[in-house]
This record gives C-alpha cells, sequence and structure tokens, in this order.
C-alpha cells in the first residue's frame, strides 16, 4: 500500500499562504531584547551617560517589561482580556513586604530572603488567581474584562484597610483596623492605607533583569508546549477544540493562574524596589497600562510588548523637562505612536523599508528552496 | 469479497493504532460493516442477513434510539434510530435544514438530546461533555471548517494528539527532558499523518492560509489524529470539483480501512454518498424517511420525494387545495397569510403518514 492517501500539496498551491510565527525566532529576539537593554543600561549608567533619576526606573523597568510579558500570556495566547493584572501585582507586593519583614532575623543574606518572597508571592497570586479564575472561566470578552477590574479594585481596597504587624515574640498579627497599635512592643509591617512603611530594599537592577529572564522563559516555553498550544487552540476555535478533546476551563485557567503568578514575582520585586508601598500603586490606572503595553507591542507579540513596557515606562521620566505638560505629552506620544504602529500604510513603508535592506538574506532563501527541489 | 482482502493486509497499519487493540482484539473477523436500525433489530432484511453471517458476536460501535431534540416549541429532530457496524462507511442525507447537522450536534453532545439514548461502543453516553465524547473515541468535522486558524499545520495535529502526550505543566514550561523526548515523538507522528495526507509540505504554514482543499484535508487530519473508532464526517466534499470528490471517495474508503474505524458522514453530493455508503438514513424536517442500503434509497418514493418534489398531479390538487383555503380566508374576512400556513402543512402531513 502506497504512504500516501493524496496527491501532495504542491508548492503553487502554497503561494498565497502564510507561515507560522518561528518559536526559535520568536525566542531568540526576545532574549536578544532583553540582554541588549540590559547591557546598555548598565553601561550608560556606568559611563554616566544615563542620569540618577532615571537609573531609578531601572528596577521598575523590569517589572513592567515582566508583567507585559505575563499579561500576554492571556491577552494576546489565552485571547481573553484582563483588566486586573495590578490586583495579582499587588497581592505579590504586601506578600513579599510581610516575608521580607518576617525573615529579616533569620536570614541575613538578603538575596535569599528576596528570593524566599519571590516564591511565596508567586504562590499567593496564583492561589488568587486560581480563586478568581474560577468563578470568570465561563465568561467571555468585555464580561470578563469587567469581573478582572473589579477583582483589582477589591484587592487594592482590601490592601487599604489591612494591618499587619509583628508582636516582641515575632508572631504575625493581622486585623482590619488599628488594635495593632494596641499591642505592646509590636512593630508595624502594612497600615491600611498608608501602606507598607520601612521597607528593606533588596531589589537590584540585576536581580530584576533575571526575573524578567525567568518570566521570559517560562512564557516562551509554555507557549511552545502542549498546554500553550491548547491555550491557543481553544483561543482559535474554542468548539473545534472541545471536539478534539481539550477541556476548555483547565487550559483558561491554567493560563490565568500561570500569568497571575508570575504578576506577583514582578510585584514582589517592585515591592522590594520602595522604602514605602501605598495600596494606591496598583490602581486600575496600572493596570491599564500594562495593557498598553501589551496593546503598543502587539497583542501576542512578546518581545513587542517588551520594548513598549520599557520605552513608555522611561518616557515620564525623560519628560519631566515639560513639567506641568508631562502627562498631556506622554497622552500625545501614546496616540501619536498607536496610529503609527496600526496603520497599514505606515507598517508596509516599514516593512518596504525593511526588504530594502536586507536583499541578501533573501536570496540566501531562495537558494535554500532551489537546493531542496533539486 | 474483494474488501475482505484489503482488510486482511491492513491489520498491521503501523500508524500509532497498536497501541488501541483494545478496539479489535475480537474483531478478527472483519469484512463489510453493517447497517441496522437498533428498533428493527427483529425484522429480516438484507443488512440483518449480513449481520447474522458475518458479525454475530459485534456489537456496533453506534447504536442510536429514539434521539430527539427541541429548541423551545420546534422539534428539530425525532425519534432517529440507527447502528453503525465497526466498520462501516454510513451516510446521512437530506434537504437543507432536515436536522443532519444538529444530529452531530447530539451525538458529539454541543446539545444535549431532549430524548432518547446514543450508545457508543457498548456505553450510554448519557452526562458526557464534548471533551469526554472525544476521549471515548468519536471525532468529527465541521460543515465550516473550524481549524486552529493562527497554529501551523503540524501544530493543529499536535494539539490533537494533546492525549497521549505524556508531560506536565512544569515540564512544559521548563522544557525538561521528559519534554524533548514527548515533542520529538509527537512530531515524528504528526508528520505521519501529513506524509499520509500528502501534506508534509505545509508542515510550517498557518492553517487558516491554506488553500481550500487543504484545510478540508487538514481538519480530518486532525480529527484522526484524536485516534477515533467513529469519525463524523460533516460535508467533506462540501466545494469540492468532481475530480477532487471522487478522490475524496477512495480516500475515504482508504481512511476506514487504514485507521480501522467506522465513518458516519453528511453530505449532499448523491454520487459520494452512493458510491460510499453501505448504509443511509434520509431526514426530513427532522424525521427519518427512509433507511437502508444505497439501492434501497434510490427506489424510496419518498426519498424522490423528499429531494425532487412531488409528482404533477399531487402538485396540482395540493395547489387547488391551497386556493380553496385562501378563498375561504378572504370570504371571511380576515386577511390571511399566504406564507405561514405552509410550513405547518408540511409538518402536518408528515405526521398523518
Amino acid at each position: 500500500m502506497a504512504d500516501r492517501l493524496l496527491k501532495s500539496i504542491s508548492s503553487r498551491g502554497l503561494k498565497n499562504a502564510v507561515k507560522g510565527s518561528e518559536y526559535r525566532k520568536e525566542a531568540l529576539i526576545s532574549y536578544g531584547v532583553l540582554v541588549v537593554g540590559y547591557i546598555l543600561l548598565q553601561l550608560g549608567a556606568a559611563v554616566g551617560f544615563i542620569g540618577h533619576n532615571l537609573q531609578g526606573q531601572f528596577v521598575p523597568i523590569c517589572v513592567y517589561v515582566s508583567l507585559a510579558i505575563s499579561l500576554n500570556l492571556v491577552v494576546g495566547i489565552s485571547g481573553e482580556l484582563s483588566l486586573g493584572h495590578a490586583g495579582f501585582m499587588a497581592v505579590g507586593a504586601f506578600t513579599g513586604v510581610v516575608v521580607t519583614r518576617v525573615l529579616e532575623q533569620s536570614i541575613e543574606f538578603g538575596p535569599a530572603r528576596l528570593m524566599i518572597a519571590l516564591l511565596v508571592a508567586a504562590f499567593a497570586a496564583a492561589i488568587a488567581g486560581f480563586i478568581i479564575g474560577i468563578p470568570i472561566l465561563g465568561l467571555r470578552g468585555d464580561y470578563l474584562a469587567i469581573v478582572t477590574l473589579a477583582f483589582g479594585e477589591i484587592v487594592r481596597n482590601f490592601m487599604n484597610v489591612l494591618f499587619f504587624g509583628l508582636d516582641e515574640k515575632g508572631h504575625l498579627l493581622f486585623a482590619f483596623n488599628h488594635t495593632i497599635d494596641g499591642i505592646e512592643n509590636s512593630q508595624r509591617i502594612i497600615t491600611g492605607a498608608i501602606g507598607a512603611t520601612g521597607v528593606t530594599k533588596l531589589a537590584t537592577f540585576t536581580g530584576a533583569a533575571i526575573l524578567t529572564a525567568f518570566t521570559l522563559f517560562v512564557v516562551l516555553n509554555l507557549k511552545n508546549s502542549k498546554q500553550g498550544r491548547a491555550i491557543m487552540a481553544i483561543r482559535d476555535n474554542r468548539i473545534a477544540g472541545e471536539s478534539i478533546g481539550l477541556d476548555v476551563k483547565k487550559y483558561k485557567l491554567m493560563a490565568f493562574v500561570v500569568s497571575a503568578s508570575l504578576a506577583g514575582m514582578a510585584g514582589c520585586m517592585f515591592g522590594q524596589n520602595y522604602s514605602t508601598l501605598a495600596p494606591v500603586k496598583f490602581n486600575f490606572n496600572t493596570s491599564v497600562l500594562i495593557l498598553v503595553f501589551v496593546v503598543l507591542g502587539g497583542i501576542g507579540n512578546i518581545w513587542g510588548g517588551m520594548i513598549a513596557a520599557a520605552l513608555l515606562t522611561v518616557l515620564p521620566e525623560a519628560l519631566r523637562q515639560f513639567a506641568d505638560y508631562r502627562m498631556l505629552t506622554y497622552a500625545i506620544v501614546l496616540i501619536l505612536v498607536m496610529i503609527g504602529t496600526y496603520n497599514p500604510a505606515f507598517r508596509a513603508r516599514i516593512t518596504a523599508f525593511v526588504e530594502k535592506i536586507k536583499p541578501k538574506k533573501k536570496d540566501k532563501g531562495k537558494e535554500k528552496t532551489g537546493k531542496e527541489a533539486a | 469479497m474483494a474488501d475482505d482482502k484489503k482488510y486482511v493486509e491492513t491489520t498491521d497499519t503501523g500508524h500509532g493504532y497498536e497501541n488501541r487493540q483494545d478496539i479489535y482484539y475480537n474483531d478478527n473477523v472483519g469484512g463489510r460493516a453493517v447497517f441496522v436500525d437498533a428498533k428493527e433489530h427483529d425484522q429480516e432484511s438484507v443488512t440483518e442477513t449480513i449481520l447474522q453471517e458475518r458479525d454475530k458476536d459485534r456489537s456496533p460501535i453506534l447504536e442510536v434510539k429514539g434521539l430527539g431534540i427541541d429548541f423551545g416549541g420546534l422539534t428539530a429532530v425525532d425519534d432517529f434510530s440507527i447502528a453503525i457496524g465497526r466498520r462501516e462507511i454510513a451516510g446521512l442525507i437530506g434537504p437543507n435544514g432536515a436536522g443532519k447537522t444538529t444530529i452531530f450536534n447530539m451525538l458529539t453532545k454541543v446539545y444535549e438530546p431532549t430524548r432518547g439514548d446514543i450508545i457508543f461502543n457498548g456505553k450510554s453516553t448519557k452526562g458526557m461533555s464534548t471533551v469526554d465524547i472525544n476521549r471515548a473515541g468519536m471525532a468529527r468535522t465541521f460543515q465550516n471548517i473550524r481549524l486552529f486558524d493562527k497554529l501551523t499545520v503540524e501544530e493543529n495535529i499536535k494539539t490533537a494528539l494533546h492525549h497521549t502526550t505524556d508531560y506536565g505543566l512544569i515540564d512544559g514550561m521548563l522544557h525538561t527532558p521528559k519534554y524533548r523526548r514527548e515533542e520529538e515523538r509527537i512530531h515524528k507522528e504528526a508528520m505521519k499523518y501529513l506524509k499520509i495526507f500528502g501534506m508534509t509540505k505545509t508542515a510550517d504554514y498557518r492553517a487558516g492560509s491554506l488553500p481550500y482543499g487543504a484545510q478540508r484535508r487538514l481538519e480530518i487530519m486532525r480529527a484522526l489524529a484524536t485516534k477515533p473508532r467513529l469519525l463524523l464526517l460533516d460535508e467533506p466534499a462540501a466545494g469540492m470539483n468532481p475530480s477532487e470528490t471522487a478522490e475524496l471517495m477512495d480516500t475515504i474508503r482508504e481512511i476506514r480501512d487504514r485507521f480501522e474505524i467506522a465513518i458516519l458522514l453528511i453530505e449532499h453530493d448523491m454520487s459520494l454518498v452512493m458510491n460510499i455508503c453501505e448504509g443511509i438514513a434520509v431526514l426530513n424536517y427532522g424525521r427519518t424517511i427512509a433507511k437502508g442500503g444505497p439501492a434501497e434509497i434510490q427506489s424510496n418514493p419518498k426519498v424522490i420525494e423528499a429531494y425532487l418534489g412531488k409528482s404533477r398531479g399531487k402538485m396540482n390538487e395540493e395547489e387547488e387545495e391551497e386556493k380553496k383555503d385562501i378563498e375561504a380566508a378572504y370570504k371571511i374576512g380576515t386577511v390571511a397569510s399566504k406564507v405561514t400556513p405552509k410550513p405547518d402543512e408540511g409538518h402536518g402531513k408528515k405526521e398523518e403518514k
């Protein structure tokens, strides 16, 4: 019996077909962006090209890049709109603060404490993602967006009234009012709306960059695995996915929980970068900001989101000279960039330009196909 | 008898079906499949004798009894019963809107049937979900192609190999050696399917950008990759020219022989249905109007009526009746709708019969 049932589809029949995104290429560009960005910033700081103000933004840049990568898992790969990413960030940040403070006496070595805090924060955010994920994953599109928005606000408001402290024996105290103050010799860690105060800063640029690399590693790997394929398949066609036996809820939840957990780690790193940390930092605006990174970078395009996150985090700092008009300028730049990158005519011009730059590569490609045919 | 020989040749296909011996360990008889009405088991018919001769101890892969579904007050399908043998190619035909795809959707539990029972591989499917049905061994294609458009062709098939891919989330996130081993294996398996269907060249292309015919092939491949016992094809020849249809006929037979499965298909192309189906059920207005082999169906007056309309004499009678009705309505003074009585009339007629 012949190997084949049907005549082979010829190359001619595929002239209008589009090649799928190559996993290796995507991974190479993404890691490249990260490494080049890290080296440039380090060099810039060493040479003195980058000012002190901007150097203070290094950790936030890494954190926002991580957040953009992890949100892309939900928005780009799973195809659901989530507006509550700052909520998971907050869970991670405050968990991290509490953990590092509790371990302050027992573990002297900072990075080790940070590692443990990151793991606990990831776990806490994953649980939050799981709890919020179960009831909402029957929802789709706009409804999911609204519920995640509400979740983000709930977390922030919850943190507004939450008090955490340590008593003299090192036991953890927590309450929803000022009763902690009444306990003798107690230390406050988190004070309601004021947030965490007196945090020992553990975050470093290198540490944050490693976290970003880890986030990138997990998301890229997941995308090219059985789980990632299932998640993308369900995004592309839910009914067909079910018909080949994919458990839709399980995979939607998986994407959501992994994304939440990575956001928790980024939040933890963020919290360790400031001596005071108020819940107001994790409001709706932050969620939208992260979503803007993802959309601007191209939904599903991981390295695009990374670049967008880095640039838009630096931009307000770079616009400091505009003083009062800083945020206005920021908004205008954002609008211009959006129009620019998503204008078909503009994009066509860019691709034409790129083609012009690399004619050699194209010839190589042709040679290859020629060899294959021979 | 030529068919029997084919089966002997193809028992050892080497296409990853070795581990599914449970399907056919007592199926060594081989041979043509059967198409019997579960309700009419005791009646003597041609198909029944085939059953007795060749397949004494073989149960049908699918047995549907009195299946029906209502959408609100509308009965979309009523009292539908069939049984399909383990190596049978069966057809489901009928005019547009007859309820064929609805039956597919009930079989795969996209809709939960209102009445009746579906027994698949000896087990009732009551309470099963679409996912459970697929794992039990039923796979389908769709009338309007449903592929994972943004994934590549190879990824589409790998997704269907999901259940046989044995690694967890941590392996997937960290790309452990176990991940590498399994990915290597399913890559080879996916390429096997692509080779069988002559689509090796398309492996890296996005499924959504393929030409139409290739998309249809891919959908069938994807269904087969879930290692089904029964394959449901919803209008596989839609949009194909006659030579492509002819090729498709051979393909469907080959799929049955090579993968050793049963196939149930919906099709409007009569040449295809009459050529390859061993048993055919004809639906009209959600009711089964005929069942049997291709020859029986072709000569069945009810089927001819459903497809070609009534004969002249009957038509004239009916038109006169309609005229009378309209005249009567005008006399009373109500503005009777000329359109609305028709569907009701159709249903009423069927019930009388």
